[in-house]
């Protein structure tokens, strides 16, 4: 327990504040409603807690026990142990948002490195303190978007390749705007959509949303789609995947004019869908616009170089109702933790596994589609990440898989009713040669049995 | 010395870690998408660990003392919190994997749901909402929800007392409301002439936060829901104040529809320095259908032998999904075991010395500094941090000062209505001992105000840095390292 306070201390207290009882504290609260009984469960010691806790976490299977090619938006990457390392530290951990500076340039001082990592990833000029997730971050491109153009333009494309949590999370923040949220409404095919997408902008374009590597891990070269869309004056937002940009071209060279990404690939648990990362880039003109936190370099009246939350003046706690977001804390430690993988890993290190991920998700995919009643759907180029015909129904397929310990792709079709026996397959350097001859020959042995049941 | 970027710590064909070579033929580059410079920083394993160390220790934090921060409540974070939510099969499992074999992490998100629902006095409760922010805005969005289902449409404005979080009028903005100030009376309490003056057929609730920010709970609350109701509003709660409240009052009982708890402030969930938060709400009855989704539920109820099977489903008119996948799963993993090691009493408890040791400390220190609601408090409480002997002397000097003594300040300058103020929170983790070395120091401050404010205006001077120039930092914007100012 964590409650200091011996019996003599509290009498002393209560003597100090000058009532008998604690209770006595709680003659504000309405007396029908006063010290309910709650019904939960019997308090356990730390020892019994730990046994419990790891009975329930024995309950799942793990990406440990099990060999996983399932992605769609979150990866299976190695993380090494520098980096829990570091977020162990309880100056770290058990600090609040560094709004006294004087006691938290620890804080300050990791997140401009994080700052400054970002914009040299994405090939963008600016980065925040960043956002919840990959979806809020994009969420949040579409309020700056709206701000920019002071409510008078109110149409936002939306590329179906953007992840479906994220046009869904889009859509939720957007309810209560005038916001016309469109493009991903078609049907999705093989080929790159950016002329689909070029046909509705518009003057009433705000901004037009794609993903790189998209949703089903298509690399597409978006410098066209920037100039159209530049031509009417909107902005384009690309959501990548940020260890991708290990080995591509950052989206900053396509006429990005914000950047946004999931940064969970940056050496981040996958600790069941969160806590992770948010990152949001942009143009040197959009800093002021761009909501969330920022850090700033300053000096102290000592004369040194030092660090401190900046431009806090369009935030929400003095803005109030005009600040252009309620957007309140980030992911300071998840951003931390990206900051250690990234300054780890370095220029060498990341494009090293960028490229391994690349070469092995080829690799899959080439054996993968000489599978009877497989083919690939995804055209090259792709990174990571591919889509496979299969014969039949993915959920079946991954059964079959998960009762030989494999964690198959995910199933498109419940996303996109046209993508019915579509598996998602995602490949990165945990999976070996021999993880990947394995599936193949599972998959090759499953679709012979179904036939033979046929 | 102060302590390079990483920028500038880079030597050219260093590296911190090496990768196998690949197993499998390589492929094909993919020409014009290969990237021809990565400008990332080149750094040995040994410098990036003891950077990064030598970072921390600028930093202050719980592990290291008091942090009496008003509204943000700063309790222990406990160790067994982080041992647990390490543990592999919570950290290594993918959130897409199928519902059979995560059985663990839904039966845990079930039963917390079914606690915080305990705990708040609500018929439904969604854990995905990242932080109290976006549990607001899940809220507000449930709020003009319920009223559009309806087709009362003509209901757009809300109503925010002038003691709130910024997060209530923005979130509430952000959701195309209308935003009300409402004054608050002589008592701090909501004023309830104001309240009746706006309660028309336009309202589409009001946010209120009980205890308010001057730590004041507003014993006209039950009166404040029901003119909200009969006016057929909706009442939000902001559940940044519930560390007083855990089973000493259900908010649900009250009246209260719509309310976000922060796992992070009140289950024990570290603050990392500025997040991951998470950000439940919890809802009453007739609001369950509008909950994000999806929500955690019992798919096949449980049969002899076999447990219940816990998987997820939409709620039939739910406002949508506020973020990707769950939730911040690890922060649920820390709190669930925050409240498995408490049980009922354990929470009770944690509240009565919440605001027991929050009391303590106003009694001691109101001789001292100007105490402008002289109540009972709960768990926080608001001085002013001035006198007009020292009319030189701003809350920011004493807070400056406090940081020469080891101190972390209270919150300054919030709630706006309070000239000068400083918002303490000291939290239930708080020896006796601990409370005492803070009102020492604050005397001591007060005193050296007034007879040698000079001290007051140059603090801090014990810490890494000095007070910092703020208007340049934003004048001279500089955002990344090795960059010119953007003006």
């Amino acid at each position: 327990m964590y409650i200091p306070h011996t019996n003599e201390e509290r009498e002393a207290m209560l003597q100090t504040v000058g009532v008998r009882r604690i209770e006595d504290l709680f003659q504000d609260v309405p007396a029908a409603h006063r010290f309910p009984d709650l019904k939960l469960p019997t308090a356990l010691t730390e020892m019994e807690v730990m046994s419990e806790m790891k009975d329930i976490a024995a309950a799942n299977e793990s990406v440990q026990d099990l060999v996983c090619f399932l992605g769609a938006g979150a990866y299976n990457h190695y993380i090494p142990p520098v980096v829990d390392a570091i977020l162990r530290r309880g100056e770290f951990y058990t600090a609040y948002t560094p709004y006294q500076p004087e006691i938290s340039q620890g804080t300050l001082q990791a997140i401009f490195d994080y700052q400054s990592l970002v914009t040299a990833l994405t090939g963008m000029e600016v980065s925040n303190a960043s956002h919840y997730d990959g979806a809020t971050a994009v969420a949040e491109a579409v309020s700056l978007a709206y701000a920019n153009f002071r409510g008078k333009r109110n149409k936002v494309v939306l590329s179906s390749g953007l992840h479906p949590h994220y046009r869904e999370t889009v859509r939720t923040y957007n309810q209560g705007t005038t916001i016309v949220l469109t493009g991903d409404q078609e049907k999705v095919g093989p080929d790159a959509e950016t002329g689909k997408l070029i046909s509705l902008i518009d003057q009433d374009t705000a901004l037009v949303i794609v993903q790189y590597p998209d949703f089903f891990g298509r690399i597409t070269d978006f410098s066209g789609l920037a100039e159209a869309v530049h031509a009417v004056g909107a902005l384009l937002a690309i959501a990548v995947n940020p260890l991708s940009l290990g080995l591509l071209t950052p989206p900053g060279d396509f006429g990005a004019d914000i950047v946004t990404a999931e940064g969970q690939p940056l050496g981040i648990p996958l600790s069941y869908g969160g806590p992770y990362l948010g990152i949001f880039a942009t143009r040197k003109e959009y800093a002021r616009k761009m909501a969330g936190r920022l850090v700033g370099e300053t000096v102290d009246n000592r004369g040194q170089r030092a660090y401190v939350l900046t431009l806090t003046a369009r935030e929400q706690h003095i803005r109030r109702e005009k600040a252009t977001s309620n957007i309140c804390t980030n992911q300071a430690l998840i951003a931390l933790a990206a900051t250690v993988y990234t300054s780890l890993l370095g220029k060498q290190g990341l494009r090293e596994v960028a490229e391994l991920c690349y070469h092995k998700a080829h690799y899959a995919a080439k054996r993968i589609s000489g599978i009877p009643g497989y083919s690939l759907w995804t055209k090259e180029p792709f990174f990571n990440e591919f889509v496979v015909r299969c014969p039949g129904s993915v959920r079946e397929i991954n059964e079959f898989l998960l009762d030989e310990g494999i964690l198959g792709g995910y199933d498109l079709g419940q996303d996109y009713p046209e993508l019915k026996n579509h598996m998602l397959v995602a490949v990165t350097e945990m999976n070996s040669k021999m993880d990947i001859d394995f599936l193949v020959d599972l998959l090759t042995e499953q679709e012979t049995l179904e036939v033979s049941d046929d | 010395m102060t302590e390079p970027l990483l920028c500038e710590m880079s030597v050219t064909g260093r590296r911190g870690l090496r990768y196998p070579e690949p197993d499998v033929p390589k492929a094909e580059l993919p020409g014009k998408f290969t990237r021809d410079d990565l400008p990332l920083p080149e750094i040995h394993e040994v410098d990036i660990v003891r950077h990064f160390t030598r970072l921390s220790q600028l930093n202050y934090a719980i592990d290291l003392g008091m942090y009496p921060l008003g509204s943000c409540t700063m309790k222990y974070n406990p160790k067994v919190n982080e041992e647990v939510a390490r543990l592999t099969g919570f950290a290594y499992t993918h959130p897409m994997q199928p519902i059979e074999t995560v059985q663990g992490n839904l039966l845990l998100m079930y039963e917390l749901q079914e606690w915080l629902k305990e705990i708040g006095g609500f018929a439904g409760v969604t854990l995905q909402p990242a932080a109290g922010a976006q549990g607001e805005l899940a809220g507000v969005l449930i709020m003009r929800a319920y009223h559009a289902s309806r087709g009362d449409s003509k209901r757009d404005k809300i109503l925010i007392p002038d003691s709130a979080h910024g997060t209530n009028p923005a979130t509430s903005a952000m959701s195309g409301l209308r935003v009300v100030q409402l004054s608050s009376d002589v008592h701090g309490n909501v004023d309830l002439e104001a309240l009746k003056r706006e309660c028309d057929d336009s309202l589409a609730g009001l946010m209120l936060t009980n205890p308010n920010t001057l730590g004041l709970f507003d014993e006209n609350v039950e009166e404040i829901t029901r003119l909200v109701h009969a006016a057929g509003g909706l009442v939000y709660g902001d559940g940044a104040n519930m560390n007083a409240l855990l089973g000493i009052v259900r908010p649900g009982d009250l009246g209260i529809d719509i309310l976000h708890f922060n796992l992070h402030k009140t289950f024990s969930t570290p603050h990392g320095g500025g997040g991951p938060g998470s950000g439940p709400v919890g809802v009453s009855a007739a609001l369950v259908d509008y909950l994000p989704s999806p929500v955690v539920g019992i798919i096949e109820e449980a049969e002899e032998e076999l447990p219940p099977l816990y998987g997820f489903h939409n709620p039939s008119k739910s406002i949508g999904r506020v973020k990707s996948f769950w939730g911040q799963f690890g922060m649920m993993v820390r709190a669930y075991t925050y409240m498995r090691v408490h049980g009922a009493e354990g929470l009770r408890k944690v509240s009565e010395y919440a605001v027991l040791n929050a009391n303590y400390l106003m009694a001691k220190m109101k001789g001292t500094y100007h105490l402008p609601y002289d109540r009972v408090c709960m768990h926080e409480f608001v001085l002013e941090g001035g006198w007009a002997e020292a009319p030189g002397v701003h809350a920011l000097d004493i807070a400056k000062r406090m940081m020469d003594y080891g101190l972390h300040p209270p919150t300054n300058y919030f709630p706006l209505i309070v000239h000068e103020a400083l918002m303490i929170e000291p939290t239930e983790t708080e020896s006796k001992q601990s409370l005492d070395y803070f009102v020492e120091i604050m005397i001591k401050i007060a005193e050296e105000a007034h007879t040698d404010p000079e001290l007051l205006y140059s603090a801090p001077h014990k810490t890494p840095v000095g007070r910092l120039d703020e208007v340049k930092a934003a004048k001279e914007l500089v955002l990344c390292c090795g960059v010119s100012p953007i003006s």
